[in-house]
């Protein structure tokens, strides 16, 4: 009852001075964008970081050799090259029921040419699962097969990059390119990845034997990309390839002449990172929303002072310190709601525009909050200026003109 | 014997201290019966304000004892001051003191509103007061769009709502022109009339003239207390 009273009592004072009211509940709207907004710019950046680094392959372990001998002493004497036996061994369902696939990769630099186009990429010799493991599939021709592995085809799939590089308007499907000399036919174009830290469309890939036959020659391979069954599983994966591989190189924690890097840890260690920076631009917001607040505080105090009289007289006729509290900070709570209304509001807008190729992606936990926060702000803030005018004294306030 | 609605013993009123004290009001009894019409007058600083202010329970006295309706307020703190404000007093000012940007019949509202009646019985309780002062028809107005005098009649609606014990005037036609003083001084003659006790402070002796009993304060005392009937 003395509620709904003094919230309109309140309501009919912020009526009485629209201006003021709206310059007022403009700091708390501007704070409440800025934190809304960011936080947005913040998980926007987050999530087309996860996106990027999903799209190499959300399960993907790349295992790859490693020098353990550190600092001139040698701990590991027998250093073995990663093969593709050590590939075929952790295709093995039974010592590795976590592994969906691995194929080895062997990487060349090329220049590859056709005609008078020319452009230098990278070439990886690869198995035909190699698709699959790496999330890549192929937006026009096909993959190349087993039978063309075994009888080392000279065939290639090419990335979007490299078609574009040397098919500027022609179908690539079926033409010879020239890599480093040898000629290979093109079979399939690789579906466009995207920008990620190093562009996945500037690649050809090809079937690994006949990659060694025709440009690298026998021997280790650069790497071997492993696929788990499912993200939740990754980790049990790494597990079971460090294992067989450990027990084929004679190897042990310390020793060990390979490392398995893990996708999925490299997601969790960028998001950690981005959680830092979208915590910290949601910083920047909240010094935003203190200043707003504080204006409040200004604003309100100002009212007091101005309204001195009006409260003696509401005073005098038996207005209780309480219902002046209560008026008093029902209006600044409903300046700041509607200040925090129309930030929202505005945010959701901004919220629609890309920018530096980051789209916002509004977090509703940032809007609740922004809420929540606006009317604790209109409480904390309101509550001096309420507490002045709740204790003035009726006939000093009556006699202020 | 019914209990008086003002009963004060002894009240003084001290400002200051030591060199500096200043005594508005020393020991000042008085007593005013249901239904009387009292003006209390004096010459600027001869402590009427002060005694206003004690009589409306805005101000508390230094010492003394004051009863309103029997109830001592002597040890009352702010709030419950309020409350005896809002049930037992009803006041007109000189300025008016109406709120500005509310319209008459909200600011006639307002004191019942601080007592909790339900929004539509006050509204019709307004709406009465006013057309007893004669402003049915400005009810919806704002205290800009009216005259002096009709202020000052919106504010003895306000006073007349509450249904107090007692009606306190100060210097309520001091900003008046002549016409408006009649007429307000008429409204209070016939709410007088109705049985209702009057407190009027003033200056004027053509004010004072129609109380039934003056009241002259002289250096915070009373210097006379004096039946109409006896002049």
């Amino acid at each position: 009852m003395i509620f709904i009273e003094a919230l309109r009592s309140g309501w009919q004072a912020i009526l009485a001075n629209r201006l003021r009211s709206i310059l007022t509940t403009l700091g708390i709207m501007i704070g409440v964008a800025a934190v809304i907004i960011l936080v947005a710019f913040g998980q926007g950046a987050s999530n087309s970081v996860t996106s990027s680094i999903q799209s190499l392959g959300s399960n993907l372990l790349t295992v790859t050799a490693e020098n353990p001998n550190r600092g001139g002493e040698i701990v590991n004497p027998s250093i073995q090259d990663l093969t593709v036996e050590d590939a075929a061994a952790l295709n093995d369902p039974v010592a590795a029921p976590d592994v969906a696939g691995a194929a080895p990769e062997k990487r060349a630099a090329v220049t590859c040419t056709i005609g008078d186009l020319s452009h230098s990429t990278q070439m990886i010799g690869t198995w035909p699962a190699y698709f699959e493991i790496t999330n890549s599939p192929v937006a026009a021709g096909a993959y190349f097969s087993n039978a063309d592995e075994l009888s080392a085809r000279r065939i290639v799939v090419i990335g979007s990059t490299v078609a574009e590089e040397l098919f500027p308007d022609s179908d690539p499907l079926g033409k010879r390119i020239s890599c480093n000399g040898a000629p290979f036919t093109v079979v399939g174009v690789q579906e466009e990845k995207g920008a990620s830290f190093t562009n996945p469309d500037d690649i050809v890939i090809a079937p690994i034997t006949a990659v060694e036959n025709s440009i690298t020659g026998y021997g280790a391979v650069s790497s071997i990309s492993v696929q788990a069954t499912s993200p939740e599983t990754t980790d049990l994966a790494e597990e079971q390839v460090i294992a067989i591989l450990d027990d084929r190189h004679g190897t042990q924690e310390g020793t060990r002449d390979f490392e398995v890097f893990n996708q999925a840890s490299l997601l969790e260690t960028a998001n950690t990172a981005l959680g830092v920076f979208t915590a910290l631009l949601g910083a920047v917001g909240a010094i935003s929303l203190l200043v707003g607040g504080i204006g409040i505080t200004n604003i309100m105090l100002v009212s007091v002072t101005e309204r001195t009289r009006e409260i003696g007289i509401r005073k005098a006729i038996g207005a209780s310190r309480r219902f002046i509290l209560l008026q008093f900070l029902l209006e600044a709570t409903v300046l700041s709601l509607f200040g925090a209304t129309a930030g929202v509001g505005i945010a959701i807008l901004i919220a629609q525009v890309e920018v530096a190729g980051i789209s916002p992606s509004v977090v509703p936990i940032s809007v609740v909050g922004a809420y929540v926060i606006s009317v604790a702000i209109g409480l904390f803030f309101g509550s001096y200026p309420a507490k002045r005018a709740a204790s003035l004294r009726p006939i000093e306030a009556l006699r202020h003109e | 014997m019914r209990v008086p609605v003002v009963q004060m013993e002894d009240i003084t009123k001290v400002y200051g201290e030591g060199e500096a004290e200043v005594r508005a009001v020393d020991g000042v009894s008085l007593t005013v019966a249901t239904g009387e019409y009292v003006a209390i007058m004096g010459a600027s600083g001869s402590g009427k304000s002060t005694l206003m202010n004690i009589i409306g329970a805005l101000d508390v006295a230094t010492s003394g004892i004051y009863r309103i309706d029997g109830v001592d307020i002597g040890d009352l703190d702010d709030d419950a001051l309020s409350l005896v404000r809002n049930r037992r007093i009803g006041f007109i000012f000189q300025a008016f003191n109406l709120i500005p940007r509310m319209s008459a019949a909200a600011n006639v509202e307002l004191p019942l509103m601080y007592r909790g009646v339900r929004r539509s019985e006050r509204r019709r309780r307004a709406l009465d007061a006013l057309g007893k002062v004669g402003l049915a028809d400005r009810a919806h107005h704002q205290p800009n769009e009216l005259s002096g005098g009709q202020q000052q009649r919106v504010a003895v609606a306000r006073a007349l709502a509450m249904e107090p014990s007692l009606m306190l005037a100060d210097e309520p036609t001091g900003n008046l022109d002549s016409k408006s003083t009649a007429d307000v001084l008429d409204l209070l003659d016939e709410i007088h009339s109705e049985g209702k006790t009057i407190v009027i402070i003033t200056h004027e002796d053509e004010v004072a003239a129609r109380a039934d009993r003056v009241v002259t304060l002289r250096d915070g005392r009373i210097e006379s207390d004096v039946l109409a009937a006896a002049r």
